[in-house]
Formats: structure tokens, C-alpha cells, sequence
């Protein structure tokens, strides 16, 4: 047959030989680090080693702009529970708040915004009383090093032809941003039709807040709306303030499933997260902690 | 392309196969038949023809069409003589050649979508020269079809390949020694002989660029007529209410069950 029949083969083999090589590593006890995780919209925790089995895995689901905070956090966590191996899933908070529903086991979760929360809540997964408010976020435009768009102020988002990119409106900083262009929009300022024309500019609905990020730091972008702790992991970026007039704060809620496997590690955890301590390495990432 | 008989036929005494192989069997079919079937099963309990009408439904149908077919037809014209170049000739560098166009098959399209932004995005390898002359590729359904054409060309070659390199060398030498040029020979005998393959390569690659996924995020984002195609739909749409995903779920687990079976048709 076809010499080349065979190459995809040999291919296979080779990455299925690389693959066969890190779990060989990793049940070693070495830990394999992920690829780069501001690119990818879920990032696992590498796999447990096999040598010592860890007395307990707690799996926490949390919105993406939360991704490096509690990555700091997980490690804090982990550094002082020896034997729990903390797993995160990274993802927009209805991507997460759909898995959940459709069956998915977690002892934790925090959303970026009230509404995946309560409908948790009414499909009865988290009880009622179970979820509170840990921290509160607010949103800023952010431009490319270099400023390709040459924006110089909040009107310039409606100028025609500008690239710009949104979350989904499904993705709670989605919601937001258009919640605050519709706020713009009633300031005589920035005229009635301010929104629909800044929206005519969008050329991509982002599944995820860091996907938004990774879009403009990469300059393919010229503007983005996400939120201001996703600052602190992407210090190139530019920035335009958003005024506290037109701005909106959103409320971070954290609570334990009802099918936790673990409560009473999740609820150290969730009590780590809402600690002093938690709270400090929180405001590190830009967020307000909830006092 | 016909394959020869089997090479070995099962003994009378040893009919049915046992346990120990339809057991292991079962349980990967299961596990790939029951979310087929789930698939339907859940569609009939909604009234999935109310989503049918939805703008964003018939958006998205309208722009995997158009892409897909474009992609279709640049890799046929660009990927049929690639292919007869690699099924015919010995040059320096060919292995690099053949391992490079087979290599989209094995990379995960998240990959692609990260390499064709390197390469042709804003801040990409060409992105300065391209932005020179006013050409901006990403979120364009130019990089829509560009993402397709990565993942789904290599499909096309390598089957017009298998089917170049499956026609008998004394044909062509017979019409070289009759002045034929080499156009000539692959138009008039390469292609006509080579069609069969290359149909089940028309089609390979077009279920693949079809159902193209990552790289169209990455590289062309995701805006409603112009860069959402079906998958991306049915992504977005997922978390929105089950009715849109479902409903072009099923559309295009029926073009694929249809190409498929084409595809056997035509290799039989």
C-alpha cells in the first residue's frame, strides 16, 4: 500500500508514547505542569500520583476570572491539608452552572454572577441558605499594548470599525459589559444609540471572560470589556476606566453542593476561601474581599 | 479503489465468536450507540421544529454551509495536485512533505487555531505584511474557511493520494511514449481513474470542515453570521436552553450518518 498511509501511524505512536512517558512521570510522583493556562478556557489540575494515595480530592468549579486567585489558593489550601489534592474547573459560570446541572460531581462553586447561583438554588443542587457573596469585582476597558485602535477615551468604543470583543451575553461579564453600555447609552453624553453602535463594532462573542483577555493581549483585538482583577495576571494590557457612574459591581457567590463528596472538606475550604488569609491572597488578584 | 478478499475465512467449527469478544464488544458500542440514541430520544420529547425558524439557528446552518463547501472546494483545487505530486514523484524533502500534510489529522484543533493566529493574526508571523496592504484575517469567515481548510484538507489528500498511487505505472508510461504531457496524463487518465477516491476524499473533508470546532473559536471567534457555525451554536447554545443545540445536534448527525454511508458506498 501507500507509503504514507503509515505516517499518521508512526505520529500516533510517538504522541502515545509521549502520553504513556508523563503518566509514567506523574505516577512517579513528579508533577507534570499544565500548558500555559490563560489560553485554555478549563484547566485541570494535573492527575493525582499513585505511589501515596491522597486521603481526599475536593473538585471546585469556579468562574474563569478566577482562575489565577484560586490557583494561589488551592496550593495555600493544599500546603496546609496535607493529603487533599484541591482540582480546579475553569470555565465561564453557565458553562459550569450546564455541567452541573446535566450530572456533574463537585463539592464547590462559585459563579461570577446571583443568577447561575439561584438557578442552582431552584433546581436544588445548592441549598438555599448555602450560598453567600465572598468577593465583588468591577469591570474596565482593556486595549492592546500599543494601542492598534488608538482609542483615547470611552466614546471612541463606537467608532466604526473598531474590532471589538465581548464575552457572550450568556457569560456574566458579557451581561455586564452590555449592562453598562445600556447605562452609557442614557447619559445624553454618549447619546441614545451609544450601545447598538458599540455593539455593531463586536466581531467575537467570547465563551469565557479569558478568552476575551487572551484576544486583546494577543493585539488581535482592539478593545475588550472584562474585569478589572484580570489586570493582575496581564500587566502589557492598557486600560480605559469605566466611571463609577456607568460602571456595575459584581457579586462573586461561593457555596457547597449538595452532592458534595467531601462537605466538611469543602466547607474548610470554602472557610479558607473567606478568611483573612483567603482574603488577602484574593486582593492580590484585584479582587474585594466581602467583609 | 477495490480491496482483494479476505485472506482468511472462519472454519465452519468455529461459527459464532464467543463471549470473551462480544462482551468487551458491547460495552464499546454502548458507549458509543446509547448518546447517539439519547440524542434522538431527548429531541422527540421537545418540539424541536420550534427552533428550526430561530434566526440563530438558520445563521449558523446557512454559514456551515457556505464555509464548508468553499473549504471543500479550495482543498480540492489546491490538495488534488499536492497529492499527485507526493503519489509520483521522488524529490529531496518529501517525507517532510507527506509527515506535514498528515499532521493536521493528529494535532488537536485548539493547536491549529493557536498556530494559525501565530501565523496570520494581527500580531502573527504575516500579520504585519497582511495588515500593510488592508487585509485582517482573524474574526473574519475568511478565517472561518482558512481554520476548515487546516483541519480538513489533509483528509482530501491523502485518499486522492492512495487513489494516485493506485493506478498502474504502465498506463502512463504507455501514454508518455504516445507524447501525452503531464497534463495531459493527469487529466485525461490520472483524474478520471483517481475519481473514486477522490469523491471519498470530497466528502471526508467536508464532514470534517463541517464539524470543525476548536480552531474556528480560537481563530475566528464567535459572532452570529459571520464566524458562529454550527458547532460553535451548538456550544453556545447549550447553555442557553437544550432546544437550538439539540436541534442542529441532530442535523448534523444526520449529514454525517448520510456521508458516511456514501463514503462505504463508494469504497465498496
Amino acid at each position: 500500500m501507500d507509503q504514507g498511509v503509515n505516517k499518521p501511524l508512526v505520529l500516533l505512536s510517538l504522541l502515545m508514547i509521549l502520553v504513556l512517558g508523563a503518566c509514567t512521570l506523574a505516577g512517579s510522583g513528579i508533577k507534570v505542569n499544565p500548558g500555559a493556562p490563560s489560553t485554555a478556557g478549563v484547566s485541570l489540575q494535573p492527575g493525582t500520583p499513585a505511589s501515596h494515595l491522597p486521603a481526599a480530592k475536593l473538585t471546585i468549579f469556579a468562574a474563569a476570572s478566577l482562575t489565577d486567585a484560586f490557583q494561589a489558593i488551592g496550593k495555600e489550601y493544599e500546603t496546609a491539608h496535607p493529603g487533599v489534592v484541591v482540582d480546579f474547573s475553569f470555565a465561564g459560570s453557565q458553562i459550569l452552572r450546564t455541567q452541573l446541572e446535566q450530572g456533574a460531581t463537585a463539592d464547590v462553586i462559585a459563579f461570577a454572577d446571583q443568577k447561575n447561583m439561584a438557578s442552582l438554588v431552584s433546581d436544588g443542587l445548592v441549598s438555599a441558605d448555602a450560598s453567600h457573596d465572598f468577593v465583588t469585582n468591577q469591570m474596565v476597558v482593556i486595549l492592546p499594548p500599543g494601542n492598534p485602535g488608538g482609542l483615547q477615551s470611552l466614546i471612541d468604543l463606537a467608532r466604526p470599525g473598531l474590532k471589538l470583543v465581548l464575552a457572550d451575553a450568556s457569560v456574566p461579564a458579557g451581561t455586564y459589559a452590555r449592562q453598562i453600555l445600556e447605562k452609557m447609552s442614557n447619559d445624553p453624553t454618549f447619546g441614545a444609540d451609544f450601545s447598538t453602535r458599540v455593539m455593531a463594532n463586536i466581531v467575537s462573542n467570547e465563551t469565557d471572560v479569558r478568552q476575551v483577555v487572551t484576544k486583546v493581549e494577543l493585539g488581535e483585538a482592539d478593545a475588550g470589556i472584562v474585569y478589572t482583577s484580570d489586570l493582575e495576571a496581564s500587566p502589557d494590557l492598557l486600560t480605559i476606566p469605566i466611571p463609577r457612574q456607568y460602571n456595575v459591581t459584581a457579586q462573586y457567590p461561593i457555596a457547597i453542593l449538595r452532592s458534595s463528596p467531601n462537605p466538611e472538606l469543602a466547607a474548610e475550604f470554602v472557610n479558607y476561601v473567606t478568611s483573612s488569609e483567603g482574603g488577602s491572597i484574593l486582593s492580590q488578584w484585584g479582587f474585594s474581599p466581602v467583609r | 479503489m477495490k480491496l482483494s478478499s479476505p485472506p482468511f475465512r472462519r472454519t465452519k467449527n468455529h461459527d459464532l465468536p464467543g463471549w470473551e469478544f462480544i462482551l468487551p464488544s458491547l460495552v464499546l458500542l454502548s458507549l458509543i450507540g446509547l448518546p447517539v440514541v439519547a440524542l434522538v430520544w431527548r429531541s422527540v420529547g421537545i418540539n424541536i421544529l420550534s427552533f428550526a425558524v430561530s434566526a440563530s439557528a438558520v445563521n449558523a446552518l446557512k454559514l456551515s454551509l457556505l464555509t464548508s463547501t468553499i473549504s471543500v472546494i479550495v482543498s480540492l483545487i489546491t490538495g488534488t495536485p499536492l497529492a499527485y505530486v507526493q503519489a509520483h514523484w521522488r524529490f529531496r524533502g518529501k517525507a517532510v512533505i507527506d509527515l506535514l500534510v498528515d499532521l493536521p489529522v493528529v494535532l488537536p484543533p485548539s493547536v491549529a487555531g493557536i498556530a494559525l493566529l501565530m501565523a496570520f493574526g494581527r500580531g502573527g508571523i504575516l500579520g504585519g505584511t497582511l495588515e500593510s496592504i488592508g487585509i485582517t484575517i482573524p474574526f473574519t469567515t475568511t478565517a472561518v474557511v482558512m481554520a476548515q481548510v487546516f483541519v480538513s484538507a489533509p483528509f482530501l489528500v491523502r485518499s486522492a493520494r492512495i487513489g494516485f498511487s493506485a493506478i498502474d505505472h504502465q498506463l502512463e508510461e504507455a501514454a508518455t511514449v504516445e507524447g501525452a504531457s503531464n497534463w495531459h496524463i493527469f487529466r485525461h487518465i490520472m483524474l478520471p481513474l483517481a475519481g473514486r477516491a477522490l469523491v471519498t476524499g470530497i466528502i471526508l473533508c467536508w464532514t470534517r470542515a463541517l464539524g470543525e470546532f476548536g480552531a474556528t473559536l480560537l481563530f475566528a471567534g464567535n459572532l452570529e453570521g459571520k464566524t458562529q457555525t454550527m458547532p460553535l451554536a451548538i456550544y453556545v447554545g447549550f447553555e442557553q436552553g437544550l432546544g437550538i443545540a439539540l436541534f442542529l445536534s441532530l442535523i448534523l448527525l444526520a449529514v454525517s450518518l448520510v456521508l458516511l454511508t456514501l463514503v462505504r458506498r463508494l469504497e465498496r
